[in-house]
C-alpha cells in the first residue's frame, strides 16, 4: 500500500497558484524528491504534506487516512512526522542532547530510555562526544547533524527534508548527501527531500518529481530522467542539453544537416509533424576526418564557434549548416580543436530523445 | 507508534475538533482586552462629547467648550507653546548632534552623559529645578543677577510663556538629538567627499550636503516634540497656573476640578487628539519617504571632521545647553533635597537627609505612593508586554487574517497617537459608571499605564519575534508538540532578555506618568507623579526635589539594569516606529 498519497493537490495564495493540481505516491521506505528553481511550489507542497498549510484543493492521505483536505487539516504535532528545515532550526536553548531527546520527551517516554536512545542515534551521526554542547558552539556540518539525529530518533511515519544542505559549504554538502542516504538505507525511512539541486536529488532520491510552476512535469528514477526528459522543462534543468528542430516525413525525421528513421527514436506516441528532440553534449563526438558510415551515428560537418578549456573537459559550441542553434558539445581535454577549424561531428542517434 | 486516525468525510464534527487549533481562545483573549483598553475609552470620549449628564444627545459641550474666548486663548497658547519649543529644541538638539556624530569634538562621553540625564530627568522635575533657579524672586538666578548688578529685582520670571517654551524645549530636545544622530550616523564620509573634491569646504559641505539629507529626520523629530510639547502637563500646570495662563492640557485639567464636566472636556479634547493623529501620520509620511536612498543603506565609510579652533566654541556650546537642561536644574534640585531650607543656599550646616528619610520611611502619603508607583508601574508593564507579546505574536506569525491581523496591530499602536491626558478622559468617561465601574481603584491607573504605554511595548515585543526563525517553532510542531508547547520552550527562553529590556521601557516611563493618572487617580491610589504636582502648591520645594530624587534614583537603577541586559545604547535607541 502507499504510504502517502497527494490527490489532485492545489494551494493558491490569492491569484497566484503556488501548486497546481499536483499527484504523486510514495510506498513505504521510498525517497522521493521534488526538484526544481525557487518559486516552483516544491516547498509549499512540502509544507503541505507537513500540515503547516492546508491546500485549498485535493487531499492529502497518510497511510489511507485523509491528513490534509481543504475542509480540515490534522495540525503538524498529529502528524507523527518530522522534518529538517532549511535553517536546521536547531533550539539555541538546549544542549545537543535536549535537543534530540525533545520529539521523545513529547511522546512521554521514560528518561532514561531516552537517554539510550538519544546515546545511539547521535553515535550513528557521529556526534556521540558533543551531546552536552549548545549549538552555538558548533559548526553547520554538526548542527546539520544533530537536526538529522533529532528527526530520526522519533522514528517519523515520513521524514521531510526543506532544501537541508543550502547553508552548507561545497564540500561538506558532499559529504551529507551520501550520509542522508546512508541513513535512509539504514533506517528504511520514507522521506519526501525538497531541493534545487539536481546533483543532490541524484545522489540521495529512489525517484525525482520534478516540478515548475507548481506543476508536476516528471517524475522518474535518476537515471531514467537524465537520459529521456519527457518534457523541454525536464531536458534543460536536469543538466545541460541541446535540442534541436525536425520535420518528419515518411519513415523518417529530418533535421538540419541529418536523418534518423522514425523507429530509432523508440517513441510510444505517434510523432507529429514537427519533432523536437534532446541531446546530451556528451552524446555528440567531434572528429579531425568523416569517421565513413557508422549504423548507430549520423555525421555532418560543422565548425568550431568557441570553445572554453574547464580541465575535466572542453566545451565546444559547434555550428553545423542547417541546425540553428549552435550545439554543445564535451570532448576529452585531449581532444583539441582550434576555433573555426572545420570538425565532424558524429551524433549517437540513440540518445536522441523526443520532447513532447 | 500512535497512528493518527481520521475519518475521511470532510465533514464529521470529530475530525474537525481534532484539527481545530486550539489556540485560538488566546487570540479572542487579546483582541477582546483590546477592545476593553482601546476602543471603548475613545468611543465613549466621543459619545460622552454629545452627551448631557442625563445621557439625551447634545452639542452643547462643544459650546460650551470653544464658547469663550478664554478657552479658544488656551488653545492658541498651546499652538505657540508647540512650535516655539519645538523649535528651540532644534536649536539644542541639531548642533549636538552633529558634533557628537560627525566631528572631533573633545569630551562627547561627558555630553552623551548629561543628554542621558536629560532624558531621565521627568519633565516636572525640570520644571521644578527651573522654578528654584529662575523663580521670580527667590530663583537663584535672579539672586545673582541682583548680587552682581545691584537692580532691585531680578530679570527673570518663569511663570511665564517664554519660561514655558524654554522649560519644555529643555527636557524635549533629547528627541531631537537622536533622530538627528541616527539619521547622521547614516551619512558616509563619501557623499561629503564627494562636495570637498568639487571644492566646497568643510562648513559649506556641512550645510548643504549633509543637512539637506538628514533634513527629514529633523522634521520628523520637529512634529514629534511639537506634539510632546502640547499634551505634556506636568510643566504647563507647575509654570502656567501660577503665572495666569492657560494651555490646553490646564484648560482641561480645570473642567475636571470638582464637580467634573466630563463631556465639556471630551468636546475640548478632540482637537487635541485631532492634531495629533494628523502630525503623526505626516510624521511618519516624511521620515519614510524614498528617495534619501543613503539613509536606507549601509553607512559606508565614515570619518569625522576636524574641527581645529572651533573644536572648543562647539564644545561650549553643548556644555552651555546641558548646563541648562541638567546640571543647573540636578544641583539645585539636589541642593534642595538635601537642604533644611533650600533658600539658605549651600552651606554645609543646611545640609541634611531629613527630606529624603522623612519622604520614604515617615511620611505615609510618600511611602504609600512610592509603594504604588512601583507595584501599578509593574503592573502595567506586565500587562502591556503580555498583551503586546501576544497580538505581537499572532500578526508575526499570520496567525489570523492579513485584515485582522492590521486592526490588531493598528489598535495596538493606536495609544502612541493619542495624547496621556486625552486618554485619561476616555478610560475616565468609559470606566466611572457602573457596570465597569473602576474609577478609584488602583485598577484603572494600572489599565490606563498599560493602555499608554502599549506601543513601546509593542514595537519591542514585534522586533523580538521577528528575530525568531518560525521553523524553529516548526521543528517542535512537527516532533509533535502543540504551539504552546513551542512557545513554552522555545520562544519564551529566547524572548527572555527582549522582554526584560521591554519591561524596563515601560517601567521607567510609567513610574513617572503624570498627565493619564491626575485625571484618574484618588485618594488611596496616589503615586508620586501625582504628589509631586499636588505638593507644589504648597511650595514645600524641599519635599518636592527629594520625592523627584527618589523617581530619578528609580529610573537609574532601572536604566543600569537595561544597560546590563541590552547595552549601552538601549534608551537613546531610535524605536522604530
Amino acid at each position: 500500500m502507499s504510504k502517502l498519497v497527494l490527490r489532485n493537490v492545489s494551494r493558491t495564495f490569492g491569484d497566484f497558484t503556488a501548486v497546481d493540481n499536483f499527484n504523486l505516491e510514495l510506498v513505504a521506505g521510498e525517497l522521493v524528491s521534488l526538484l526544481g528553481p525557487s518559486g516552483c511550489g516544491k516547498t509549499t507542497t512540502l509544507r503541505m504534506i507537513a500540515g503547516f498549510m492546508t491546500p485549498t484543493a485535493g487531499t492529502i492521505e497518510l497511510d489511507g487516512q485523509v491528513i490534509s483536505s481543504p475542509a480540515s487539516s490534522l495540525p503538524p504535532e498529529k502528524r507523527q512526522m518530522s522534518m529538517i528545515f532549511q535553517s536546521y532550526a536547531i533550539w539555541p536553548n538546549m544542549t545537543v542532547a535536549e535537543n534530540v531527546g525533545f520529539g521523545l520527551k513529547i511522546r512521554n517516554i521514560k528518561a532514561d530510555e531516552i537517554r539510550r536512545r538519544v546515546g545511539e542515534i547521535l553515535e550513528v551521526v557521529q556526534m556521540g562526544n558533543l551531546r552536552d554542547r549548545y549549538p552555538a558552539e558548533l559548526s553547520g556540518g554538526q548542527q546539520q547533524r544533530v537536526a538529522l539525529a533529532r528527526s530520526i530518533v522519533v522514528k517519523p511515519s515520513v521524514l521531510l527534508l526543506d532544501e537541508p544542505l543550502s547553508n552548507l559549504d561545497a564540500n561538506l554538502r558532499e559529504e551529507m548527501r551520501f550520509e542522508i542516504r546512508r541513513l535512509h538505507d539504514e533506517f528504511k525511512i520514507t522521506m519526501v527531500y525538497v531541493t534545487h539541486d539536481q546533483a543532490e536529488a541524484m545522489v540521495t532520491s529512489d525517484r525525482i518529481a520534478v516540478m515548475n510552476k507548481g506543476r508536476l512535469e516528471q517524475i522518474d528514477a535518476p537515471y531514467a530522467l537524465y537520459g529521456r526528459p519527457k518534457t523541454r522543462f525536464v531536458a534543460g534543468f536536469i543538466g545541460r542539453t541541446n535540442f534541436i528542430e525536425g520535420k518528419s516525413s515518411g519513415d523518417e525525421v529530418h533535421f538540419g544537416g541529418f536523418s534518423v528513421s522514425k523507429q530509432s527514436l523508440q517513441t510510444e506516441a505517434p510523432l507529429p509533424q514537427d519533432v523536437l528532440v534532446s541531446i546530451r553534449p556528451q552524446s555528440i563526438h567531434l572528429l579531425k576526418q568523416n569517421p565513413g558510415v557508422n549504423s548507430a551515428a549520423c555525421c555532418v560537418q560543422g565548425s568550431v564557434q568557441r570553445r572554453a578549456y574547464l580541465g575535466e573537459y572542453w566545451d565546444y559550441h559547434v555550428t553545423v549548416p542547417g541546425i540553428e542553434q549552435a550545439l554543445r558539445v564535451t570532448a576529452r581535454p585531449q581532444d583539441v580543436f582550434e576555433v573555426n577549424e572545420p570538425v565532424w561531428i558524429e551524433i549517437d542517434t540513440t540518445q536522441l530523445t523526443v520532447i513532447e | 507508534m500512535r497512528s493518527p486516525r481520521v475519518t475521511a468525510s470532510p465533514f464529521s464534527f470529530g475530525q474537525w475538533w481534532r484539527h481545530l487549533d486550539k489556540s485560538a481562545w488566546v487570540w479572542l483573549l487579546a483582541i477582546g482586552l483590546l477592545l476593553f483598553l482601546v476602543v471603548n475609552p475613545l468611543l465613549r470620549l466621543l459619545v460622552v462629547s454629545f452627551q448631557q449628564p442625563d445621557g439625551a444627545f447634545t452639542l452643547s459641550n462643544y459650546f460650551v467648550a470653544y464658547g469663550r474666548a478664554r478657552y479658544v486663548e488656551a488653545l492658541l497658547n498651546s499652538l505657540i507653546l508647540g512650535v516655539s519649543a519645538a523649535s528651540l529644541c532644534l536649536v539644542f538638539g541639531v548642533p549636538l548632534a552633529w558634533a557628537l556624530s560627525r566631528t572631533d569634538m573633545p569630551a562627547k562621553g561627558l555630553i552623551w552623559v548629561a543628554i542621558l540625564g536629560t532624558f531621565i530627568i521627568p519633565p516636572y522635575l525640570g520644571a521644578v529645578g527651573w522654578i528654584l533657579l529662575a523663580g521670580p524672586n527667590a530663583g537663584w538666578l535672579n539672586q545673582l543677577v541682583v548680587e552682581l548688578t545691584g537692580m532691585e529685582k531680578g530679570p527673570f520670571n518663569i511663570y511665564s510663556m517664554p519660561g514655558l517654551i524654554f522649560v519644555i524645549a529643555c527636557y524635549s530636545f533629547p528627541y531631537v538629538f537622536v533622530f538627528t544622530k541616527s539619521a547622521l550616523d547614516l551619512v558616509s564620509s563619501e557623499m561629503e567627499d564627494a562636495a570637498n573634491i568639487l571644492g566646497a569646504g568643510s562648513l559649506r559641505t556641512s550645510l548643504s550636503i549633509t543637512l539637506p539629507l538628514v533634513l527629514p529626520a529633523i522634521l520628523g523629530a520637529f512634529i514629534l516634540v511639537f506634539l510632546e510639547a502640547i499634551a505634556l502637563f506636568g510643566s504647563p500646570a507647575l509654570l502656567a497656573l501660577p503665572g495666569r495662563f492657560h494651555v490646553v492640557t490646564t484648560q482641561l485639567w480645570q473642567f475636571f476640578e470638582y464637580p467634573p464636566r466630563v463631556g465639556v472636556a471630551a468636546a475640548y479634547a478632540m482637537p487635541l487628539l485631532g492634531i495629533t493623529v494628523l502630525l503623526f501620520w505626516l510624521q511618519r509620511r516624511i521620515t519614510s519617504r524614498k528617495g534619501y536612498a543613503v539613509l536606507s543603506g549601509k553607512g559606508g565609510e565614515r570619518r569625522l571632521i576636524p574641527l581645529g579652533r572651533w573644536k572648543w566654541p562647539m564644545l561650549g556650546y553643548c556644555l552651555g545647553v546641558c548646563t541648562l537642561s541638567f546640571f543647573m536644574p540636578m544641583v539645585v534640585i539636589c541642593q534642595a533635597a538635601l537642604a533644611k531650607a533650600w533658600g539658605r543656599g549651600f552651606t554645609l550646616d543646611n545640609l541634611t537627609l531629613n527630606n529624603l528619610y522623612f519622604t520614604m520611611f515617615e511620611n505615609n502619603l510618600t511611602r504609600n505612593a512610592t509603594l504604588n508607583t512601583f507595584m501599578y508601574a509593574g503592573a502595567a508593564s506586565i500587562i502591556a508586554i503580555a498583551l503586546a507579546l501576544c497580538v505581537a505574536y499572532i500578526v508575526n506569525r499570520q496567525l489570523v487574517g492579513k485584515h485582522v491581523g492590521g486592526l490588531l496591530s493598528f489598535l495596538t499602536m493606536a495609544p502612541f497617537v493619542i495624547p496621556g491626558i486625552v486618554l485619561a478622559i476616555g478610560f475616565y468617561a468609559a470606566y466611572t459608571n457602573p457596570p465597569l465601574l473602576l474609577y478609584g481603584t488602583a485598577w484603572i491607573l494600572i489599565l490606563a499605564f498599560a493602555t499608554r504605554f502599549l506601543p513601546i511595548a509593542y514595537v519591542n515585543c514585534s522586533s523580538a519575534i521577528r528575530s525568531i526563525n518560525p521553523e524553529l517553532e516548526d521543528a517542535v510542531r512537527i516532533l509533535g508538540g502543540t504551539r504552546f508547547t513551542a512557545i513554552r520552550s522555545v520562544v519564551m527562553p529566547l524572548l527572555k532578555r527582549s522582554l526584560a529590556g521591554a519591561f524596563i521601557l515601560v517601567f521607567i516611563p510609567a513610574t513617572r506618568e503624570l498627565s493619564t493618572a491626575i485625571f484618574l487617580y484618588s485618594i488611596n491610589t496616589q503615586v508620586l507623579s501625582v504628589l509631586l504636582f499636588d505638593k507644589s502648591d504648597e511650595g514645600n520645594f524641599e519635599m518636592l526635589a527629594a520625592i523627584g530624587l527618589i523617581l530619578v534614583f528609580i529610573t537609574v537603577v532601572f536604566i543600569l539594569i537595561g544597560f546590563r541586559l541590552m547595552g549601552r545604547d538601549f534608551m537613546l535607541r531610535r524605536a522604530p516606529t
